[in-house]
């Protein structure tokens, strides 16, 4: 919303200054945007008339020109092709700055003639790019005096932003209302008054609408005003509108925007002469087409308000006005509608049809229902004043709509709810300047709510509207005092894994990516996602359209990136959300990493080598102990998702079915799908699949048994078959004595040699740990012997001789 | 006795004339060993008179220990020289780099809601949380946002296909439709933060389509604009680190709050650069209210009774204002080089008494 100060002074009779004014907009809710002093770039530089030019003796393309600048004669030497004896531009004396070039004048001798000063073009003061000539004045502009006042550029342009609630403010008597009752002046009251029609209007209005639809337009005030001559629009009129960006057209259409600007009141002319047999509003029929004002063509369904004649559809109510019927220079006859269009109708057309307009912007946020014949009239007026011709009796169909109702406010909430101590008196006092009328009605108020202020529906809104006035700034602070004089833990328990987890992922060394929840669905689909459900329908783009199944798929190509960048060996994680459904209980949390490349760079003690599976299964690991899993009960198998590679993966278990992560190096043909270089190896652990972690009664740990007596280590070699993993072999050679056996560990493994196909050997070293007396000799051998015997009957292994 | 005299100037003599370790184990068996001349002056012993047995005796004993005694001191003397000889000819460029440890990083983002969650969590604010993906009820409807209003055009909304009832669903475009949840779900009082995700389908120098919000609601029976103002003060100015920061409320509209207010900090913009702190500038960085009653009653809040405020915060604006993030984008790019730049140690955990 943009208008001048000087116009916004029209409706409020105001000794505040802009930056005052400025403010308290911002502080009342209509919040400034920009001030623009279109002047200040002017500044300085006075209306001079070229008294003789003459062409230069020496240059063919420059003129020298006696200047008078209103106080003396000087002499310029001008390149404009249009300077010229008897005109009236800008002068800039020599010692100016000038802001479109950024040069200071100097008196300079051009070509054997000295030069004063300068004539400007608009692009030296910034005004346009426009270079070609200098800037032409009117006539009669009074030399000397500022350019800008000549220019009618010395009235700054506000612009504010009109939340979608104030409807009202949408004209500059609206944001007139809501400053006098802040304070800012007083409201210069509106001329009101009826033009009294001399005549019948020839054109007829009718609402045709059925029972259901009525709302769609239930009142519309028309007037006919003939013998009207609708040429350029005065200087005054020009200036308003080119002020805030509209281009003028002819007196009736600048009338109309002034409407629309000045009080928020949205009308549209039609030329009578070419509207055909009466106007009728009715809903348009499916396929209809109408030519607007905008030059397009557009075809209707059957739900759109039409203002139609025996040829059709003439303008869309509340958006656009229709060519055929539309005010030319050759306008005799005017009919001029202002009428009341529902809001949401309103909307649905503009939105279906893509239109944009000042006239749409308003009805979609509410007119003031009862401004419909003020507006009209003020409208006549103009036409008359501007355009001649005479008026006809108003055209009124329908009825105003019911806007009429009352809010109760308790005094109290203002305090209760707004936190400020108000006296009844200073809030009846705000209200009333806004335009309620309060009525006493027992403990609490009885407010009516004026016709342009739809947007209160409540005592809140009543609230806002006096703590509003009062000021924010007035509210005392109180801090938020919780309940207890202690904080408890803000984060449950979940919650804490994912913090707790993305803490050990940075201390391995792994640097946390946030990428976006979706991605491609051929990206997607590798990782077995892309399903239907999860397709954005309006994708911001192709690689971006349907939501991530996995967090991997992202940062594997981050890795790509940065590979891309010189940064070969990414190490990436992330924790966030991926999706298998649409539902609420169909999106997880997990933690996802991965590791790319080498192991780290070239080093003079370090060969690097090839990330690995166990890498990414050190890391999944290394979260799951963290998050207090048992990881020595996991159950890890061979059976990784098809995004891994096949002999190089595993899946974490915990029990027969609950899958807590998977790990290991990603399947070549999705790196060569998405473009990667790899080895990758990388791991997801899913969240919602462990298991909750255990409320303990108290904090205290077991009792610490240390052991007395010397633990006792043995080594034993098997030859497996190949099938066998480390896993059922470990797990054999423990179970030979739980009591005794306090660990066991694998310290070799290797394949092939004089094995033979098929077999490998694996060596592992057994802890036996005697709790209550030194073991024999005969004890251990007891012992090993079972470890052997144990692991024989669980894998086939021999022990190796 | 003066032959034990002899022998102790004859034995150190000897030991300090050694030249290796092999010398002084020549010494040791000659004086100490099975038939070492101690050992035999000592089986002399027996056939000697009680007293002068006694005597020489203790005398012989005495030497026993001073000669072994005097032995070790010189075999350790040897022991450091041999270790001295060693280690001269042992040496390490110690300038050398050590063994590669990766650093990792938290990304600004999380550092940022932890900071946040830190300050609120103070507060008696727990964190709760809710899906991306939303249906229409709980993004827009019931937040006072009913289909056809123009606030609603104004979210810029990603939409996925019909799921169950719904026509369609959405990526939630705030992280308001948890306040539903949570209220649906538990009774009041509420006091929450919902750190999360959110969408726009719009993409340009300062909108990303997927961002962070942190949301807040507090609902009691008392809580009023005042606390609203200064619970939020209180956070921008724990926050920035800015004891006095200026912080202002003016009057703005959100279809789920009434009052509305939007939240500007004091600020000092100067030469392209921006800093947080008093200045003659202000930076929008919220919009809060109070809860709408509208909204309690769609969740079944009796708004008769209860009250209170919610607002909702860009967690990315957040860390670019704090951090001196230049670009919005950047967030969302994992390049590696950016993340070591703007990224946290892992051991700066935020929190009130260690600090943010």
């Amino acid at each position: 919303m943009k208008f001048t100060f000087g116009w916004l002074k029209e409706h409020l009779d105001t000794t505040a200054s802009l930056d005052e004014v400025a403010l308290r907009l911002t502080m009342i809710g209509l919040e400034i945007d920009k001030v623009h002093d279109r002047a200040k770039d002017l500044a300085g530089f006075v209306v001079a008339r070229v008294i003789v030019a003459k062409k230069h003796p020496d240059a063919d393309k420059l003129t020298v020109c006696q200047v008078d600048t209103g106080k003396e004669t000087v002499e310029v030497v001008c390149g404009a092709p249009n300077a010229r004896q008897g005109m009236v531009g800008v002068f800039a004396a020599s010692g100016s700055y000038i802001p479109g070039t950024g040069i200071t004048l100097k008196p300079t001798e051009i070509r054997g003639v000295v030069s004063n000063g300068m004539l400007l073009s608009e692009k030296e003061v910034n005004l346009s790019d426009d270079h070609d000539g200098i800037i032409e004045l009117d006539d009669d502009a009074p030399l000397g005096t500022p350019a800008a006042d000549a220019m009618g550029l010395s009235d700054p342009v506000i612009e504010i932003e009109i939340t979608p609630n104030r409807g009202d403010c949408l004209g500059v008597y609206g944001v007139a209302r809501d400053l006098a009752a802040a304070g800012v002046g007083t409201l210069r009251p509106l001329n009101r008054e009826p033009v009294k029609g001399t005549f019948e209007s020839p054109v007829t209005v009718t609402l045709d609408f059925g029972k259901d639809t009525e709302s769609a337009c239930p009142y519309f005030v028309g007037r006919l005003v003939r013998g009207v001559k609708n040429s350029e629009s005065p200087k005054w009129l020009k200036e308003k509108l080119t002020a805030i960006g509209l281009r003028p057209i002819s007196a009736l259409v600048d009338i109309t925007n002034l409407m629309t600007m000045d009080y928020g009141r949205p009308l549209h002319v039609f030329d009578a002469a070419k509207v055909k047999g009466g106007l009728s509003v009715r809903l348009s029929k499916k396929g209809e087409k109408i030519l607007a004002l905008d030059g397009k063509e557009y075809e209707l369904d059957d739900a759109m308000t039409v203002i139609s004649d025996d040829n059709g559809a003439q303008a869309l109510g509340g958006v656009i006005g229709g060519d055929a019927s539309g005010c030319t220079q050759d306008t005799v006859d005017v009919f001029l509608e202002s009428a009341y269009f529902d809001p949401v109708r309103t909307a649905m057309t503009g939105r279906k049809l893509n239109v944009i307009s000042d006239a749409r912007f308003r009805f979609e946020r509410g007119v003031d229902p009862a401004f419909l014949i003020d507006g009209m009239e003020i409208a006549t007026r103009l036409v008359m004043d501007l355009c001649g011709g005479e008026a006809s009796e108003l055209v009124v169909s329908g009825a105003e709509p019911k806007w009429q109702r009352d809010v109760t406010l308790r005094p109290e909430r203002i305090e209760t709810l707004g936190g400020v101590t108000m006296t009844k008196k200073d809030i009846v006092k705000i209200l009333s300047s806004l335009g309620f009328d309060c009525k006493n009605g027992g403990k609490s108020l009885s407010v009516a709510v004026p016709s342009w202020r739809l947007d209160i529906v409540g005592e809140a809104c009543l609230v806002e509207e006096v703590v509003r006035i009062h000021g924010y700034d007035n509210i005392p602070t109180v801090s938020l005092k919780r309940d207890t004089s202690l904080p408890s833990p803000a984060l449950n328990s979940s919650q804490r894994r994912r913090v707790t987890a993305r803490r050990l992922l940075a201390v391995r060394g792994m640097v946390e990516a946030v990428t976006y929840s979706f991605l491609s669905v051929k990206e997607a689909s590798l990782f077995g996602g892309g399903a239907e459900a999860l397709k954005l329908m309006n994708p911001i783009s192709a690689d971006l359209d349907v939501m991530r199944p996995s967090l991997l798929p992202n940062l594997m190509a981050a890795a790509g990136r940065n590979a891309a960048r010189g940064t070969a060996n990414a190490r990436l994680f992330e924790i966030g959300p991926y999706f298998w459904g649409a539902a609420p209980d169909e999106q997880g949390m997990a933690a996802a990493g991965i590791r790319v490349g080498a192991s780290g760079g070239r080093h003079w003690a370090e060969q690097p080598r090839p990330v690995d599976a166990f890498d990414a299964k050190a890391d999944a690991l290394a979260v799951l102990a963290e998050l207090g899993i048992p990881v020595e009960k996991l159950d890890i198998a061979a059976d990784a998702p098809a995004w891994y590679h096949p002999g190089y993966s595993g899946v974490m278990r915990l029990g027969p079915k609950m899958v807590l992560g998977h790990f290991g190096v990603i399947h070549p043909g999705v790196l060569q799908a998405m473009n990667v270089k790899g080895p990758i190896a990388g791991f997801e652990i899913f969240f919602n699949a462990l298991p909750e972690p255990k409320e303990k009664k108290s904090k205290a740990r077991p009792h610490l048994d240390l052991p007395q007596f010397q633990a006792v280590e043995r080594d034993f070699a098997f030859v497996v078959d190949s099938g066998v993993t480390a896993a059922q072999l470990l797990a054999a050679a423990k179970s030979a004595d739980k009591k005794l056996i306090a660990g066991v560990s694998l310290f070799d493994a290797f394949e092939g040699g004089d094995l033979g196909d098929g077999k490998k050997s694996l060596a592992i070293n057994v802890v036996l740990q005697p709790l209550d007396k030194t073991l024999t000799d005969a004890e251990i051998d007891a012992v090993s012997d079972k470890v052997v015997a144990n692991v024989s009957k669980a894998t086939g292994g021999v022990l190796r001789g | 006795m003066s032959d034990v005299e002899a022998l102790r100037n004859e034995l150190t003599a000897a030991i300090d004339a050694a030249g290796g370790l092999d010398d002084l184990e020549q010494i040791r068996v000659s004086a100490l060993g099975k038939k070492g001349r101690i050992t035999d002056l000592m089986k002399g012993l027996g056939a000697m008179d009680a007293d002068t047995r006694k005597q020489v005796g203790q005398a012989l004993n005495a030497l026993k220990s001073e000669i072994a005694q005097a032995l070790e001191t010189k075999k350790s003397s040897f022991a450091d020289a041999e270790l001295n000889a060693r280690l001269a000819g042992e040496a390490v460029d110690v300038t050398l780099p050590v063994r590669p440890e990766a650093e990792g990083r938290i990304n600004p983002i999380s550092q940022t809601i932890d900071e946040v969650v830190a300050i609120f969590g103070e507060m008696g604010l727990g964190v709760a949380e809710g899906p991306d993906i939303e249906d229409d009820w709980h993004n827009f409807t019931a937040l006072n946002i009913p289909p056809d209003h123009p606030a609603r055009q104004e979210h810029d909304t990603f939409y996925l296909p019909a799921h169950g009832d719904e026509e369609h669903m959405v990526l939630r475009t705030h992280t308001s439709p948890v306040q539903i949840r949570t209220m649906m779900a538990g009774k009041p009082p509420f006091r929450m933060i919902v750190p999360g995700r959110t969408y726009r389908c719009d993409y340009d120098a300062t909108h990303s389509p997927m961002f962070h919000q942190i949301e807040a609601l507090v609902v009691d029976e008392n809580t009023h604009m005042g606390h609203l103002k200064g619970c939020l003060i209180d956070f921008c100015r724990a926050f920035f680190d800015v004891d006095d920061l200026p912080v202002r409320f003016r009057p703005s509209y959100f279809p789920f709050t009434e009052p509305s207010a939007e939240v500007d900090i004091g600020c000092i913009r100067k030469d392209g650069e921006l800093r947080i702190g008093h200045g003659d500038d202000w930076l929008e960085i919220l919009g809060c209210g109070m809860v709408n009653p509208k909204v309690l009653e769609n969740c079944n809040v009796d708004s008769a009774k209860y009250q209170g405020f919610a607002f909702g915060i860009g967690i990315e604006r957040l860390a670019m204002l704090k951090y001196g993030i230049p670009d919005l984008r950047t967030f969302y790019e994992s390049d590696l080089r950016w993340l070591r730049h703007y990224g946290f140690s892992s051991l700066s955990v935020p929190s009130m008494v260690g600090g943010l």
